[in-house]
């Protein structure tokens, strides 16, 4: 049997597959039963190093919110994902996530790769997601989403920022070496550090570009030929296993003697290190979430989430447990901003994503805003670093604050080009001492 | 010519330094992997995860002994007993329990299944020793530095990365041609090797010799690990990233080859430390390169003999 359809059917299916989404999603929101958040995190691999510790601070915050009776009355639950296997995967378990799991927001993610290959389904779900790690400039200067906002910094301000720190501490150094991971991070932080430097610093001769494989265990032939050239500066940004092998190799032959290294992401790894890390020389936490921060905006918050952290896991949170932190605390300031906004009535995701834009939320150490093209407006703080015996590995000293919107590239521009307009002069106007 | 190497002369040599040491340690573990290539015709993705427990094992028992008072000098022997002992108890597991169920699978199934074994292996990784980079550099620093000279310069090389790696490299190398050769047992493997009909139908026990090279070439695998762990920090995927290279070896060198093997990490690890000196782009794919040559030219690798296809 064939059935077949008049003109005036095709046309009254076609106007109602059009508009029936429209009409169910103009329908007030009812409040759920319990908030459910996606999380895709790295469970699995090198990057598990960041991924773990994130997962537990997650958990450990979402107990304290529903203990305290939920995000404006409603329970919270997470549903994680492994970042692991890759961004194909991660695609469809996002997807998995809202149309299976019916989550209310998603948390993603730590690489880069997963925030360029996600984002975009923010658009075609329409559910807010929140880029929770991931520093790719390239997220919001080459896209605009309505519904995805990042709680954090991003690579420009993060690696920006130690570069100022170097040529205020060290304003005569004239030779630079560069040891990253061969992926898009170590990659795209070395575009952003060499155009900033070409600007700040015109002359800095670059001796060696070295991209060694990612998850390479050994950098001897690396820290020979450094030796050998005796760079003024050796700049990386790698992080994890390999950031730790590294410079244990490099210190037991005494590169650090030779040269000063500047560490944007080394904050996650000062821990492991313990006293292997050498004195003087640059580090930075990819945000201003140090432990040993000396004037954090509220300190009880400070001190009880450290505190809870280190008693629950018997170590120090790192970086990605703060920003995971960030990601959930944006989210509370978001739904109470909905929900006030709707005099109580529960919002859609619409409005919850309305709710965000323009956000400023606290966190322990300052406040964070997500400015109006969904980037997140975090502070910077670099130090020199030096081992603490209340820690028992190295912490921060001298520590310069390098405001958000001073070290990022204004909405519109994209990271390169406003970088190549830098001058000299800027190296002492920015910052200030802690 | 002359002038180039009037030039970089010094810079080579360091180059030449750096990659004994990397190749005696690619050796360590590859030559584990082809021997079990060659006796059990069995790719073992596994290994990897062999390689990764030895070191981990390794880190954990030094960390364990330096807070009982264990003094200096047993830090070098700590390594390669944590070796034995991983090989000694995963390696008889292992055969025992897994692969003899699957010598006589299809191809396919064997790689899934030491695939699926390698994956389980990574998480029983992960449930043990956490996700955190975990280190002990008590041999590393036992055995302190040496300044070799550079111009007017010099350069602080560890004498564990000088000498302690290729030197074990060469042991095993000769150990390994002295017990394939000069031993029954070892005759007994090479025979199996060669012609497993054959040498099972002269009253050769095939399983005995199976389990025992499994054994054999798991301890290499863990020793490999565990020699690396006093220089790396160990994460999660390690086992992975170090798999991949030895397999490059393998196919280079030959099926059961090990003199080839030598010769392969060498040239692998010489290439690596040169072009990290010279053109440090290609570092990462050197070892294909040369795996690509030598297979377009000797495809069955450069020890490899041609075996006549049997019906």
């Amino acid at each position: 049997m064939t059935a077949t359809l008049t003109r005036r059917e095709a046309l009254a299916a076609g106007f109602g597959t059009v508009l029936l989404p429209a009409t169910l999603s103009a329908q007030p929101a009812q409040r759920p039963a319990e908030f459910r958040i996606g999380v895709t995190t790295f469970l699995s691999g090198p990057a598990s190093v960041f991924g773990v510790p994130s997962r537990r601070a997650c958990e450990m915050l979402i107990e304290q919110i529903n203990a305290a009776g939920g995000l404006a009355g409603v329970p919270v639950r997470a549903i994680f994902v492994d970042e692991g296997p890759g961004t194909d995967h991660l695609v469809g378990e996002i997807r998995r996530l809202v149309q299976a799991e019916g989550v209310h927001a998603v948390f993603q993610s730590i690489s880069s790769g997963s925030c360029l290959a996600c984002t975009p389904l923010s658009r075609e779900l329409n559910k807010v997601m929140l880029l929770w790690d991931c520093g790719t400039q390239r997220i919001f200067e080459e896209n605009r989403y309505d519904y995805a906002f990042r709680t954090q910094g991003y690579a420009t301000p993060e690696v920006l920022a130690p570069l100022l720190y170097l040529l205020r501490k060290k304003p005569d150094i004239r030779t630079l070496a560069v040891v990253n991971q061969d992926y898009a991070w170590g990659r795209d932080s070395w575009e952003i550090w060499k155009t900033a430097m070409d600007a700040l610093k015109p002359g800095v001769r670059v001796v060696a570009e070295m991209f060694p494989r990612f998850g390479s265990t050994d950098f001897s032939t690396e820290i020979t030929r450094l030796l050998a050239l005796r760079p003024d500066v050796v700049y990386s940004t790698s992080w994890g296993g390999e950031l730790v092998t590294f410079i244990r190799q490099a210190t037991e032959r005494r590169l650090h003697e030779r040269t000063t290294f500047v560490l944007p992401v080394a904050e996650a790894s000062l821990q492991i290190l313990g006293r292997n890390m050498p004195e003087g020389h640059i580090i930075g936490a990819r945000g201003d979430h140090w432990n040993n921060h000396p004037a954090p905006a509220n300190p009880e918050l400070f001190r009880s989430f450290v505190s809870a952290y280190r008693q629950r896991f018997n170590e120090y949170p790192i970086y990605p447990c703060h920003h995971m932190a960030q990601a959930v605390w944006a989210l509370k300031a978001a739904v109470e901003k909905a929900v006030a906004t709707k005099s109580g009535g529960w919002p859609s995701d619409a409005e919850l994503a309305a709710a965000f834009r323009g956000l400023t939320f606290p966190t322990p150490t300052s406040t964070i805003t997500l400015r109006e093209d969904g980037q997140g407006l975090e502070d910077q703080i670099v130090g020199m670093s030096h081992i603490d015996p209340n820690f028992g590995f190295a912490v921060p000293r001298e520590m310069m604050r390098y405001s958000a919107a001073q070290v990022s590239a204004p909405v519109g521009q994209k990271s390169v080009d406003w970088l190549k307009t830098l001058t000299p002069a800027m190296v002492q106007q920015a910052g200030t001492a802690l | 010519m002359a002038e180039w190497f009037q030039d970089n002369g010094l810079l080579l040599g360091l180059a030449l330094l750096d990659g004994l040491s990397s190749a005696g340690l690619i050796f360590l573990v590859a030559v584990g992997l082809n021997l079990v290539f060659g006796v059990l015709r069995i790719i073992n993705v596994a290994h990897g995860s062999l390689y990764a427990i030895g070191a981990y094992t390794a880190a954990s028992i030094g960390l364990f002994l330096s807070t009982r008072g264990l003094p200096q000098w047993a830090a070098l022997p700590v390594l390669l007993l944590s070796a034995a002992l991983v090989g000694a108890v995963l390696g008889p597991l292992i055969e025992r329990f897994i692969l003899r169920r699957i010598y006589a699978g299809e191809e396919v199934v064997q790689l899934l299944v030491t695939f699926a074994l390698f994956m389980i292996l990574e998480d029983v990784q992960k449930l043990l020793w956490g996700v955190q980079p975990i280190h002990h550099d008590a041999a590393l620093k036992l055995l302190g530095t040496i300044d070799v000279p550079f111009g007017s310069d010099f350069i602080p090389f560890t004498n564990y990365q000088l000498f302690v790696l290729p030197g074990f490299a060469i042991v095993t190398l000769i150990g390994l041609a002295w017990f394939l050769r000069r031993t029954l047992t070892g005759r007994v493997i090479v025979a199996v090797t060669t012609d497993r009909e054959a040498a099972t139908a002269m009253g050769i026990d095939a399983a005995k010799v199976f389990l025992l090279t499994f054994t054999f070439g798991a301890m290499l695998a863990a020793l490999g690990g565990a020699l690396s762990s006093p220089t790396a920090a160990l994460v999660p995927g390690i086992g992975a990233q170090t798999i991949v290279l030895s397999f490059a070896v393998v196919a280079t060198a030959g099926l059961g080859q090990i003199e080839g093997a030598a010769l392969t990490s060498l040239m692998m690890g010489l290439g690596r430390s040169i072009a990290v000196y010279f053109e440090p782009e290609l570092e990462v794919v050197v070892p294909y390169i040369i795996m690509v040559l030598v297979l377009l030219v000797r495809p069955q690798g450069l020890f490899g003999v041609i075996e006549t296809r049997r019906v």
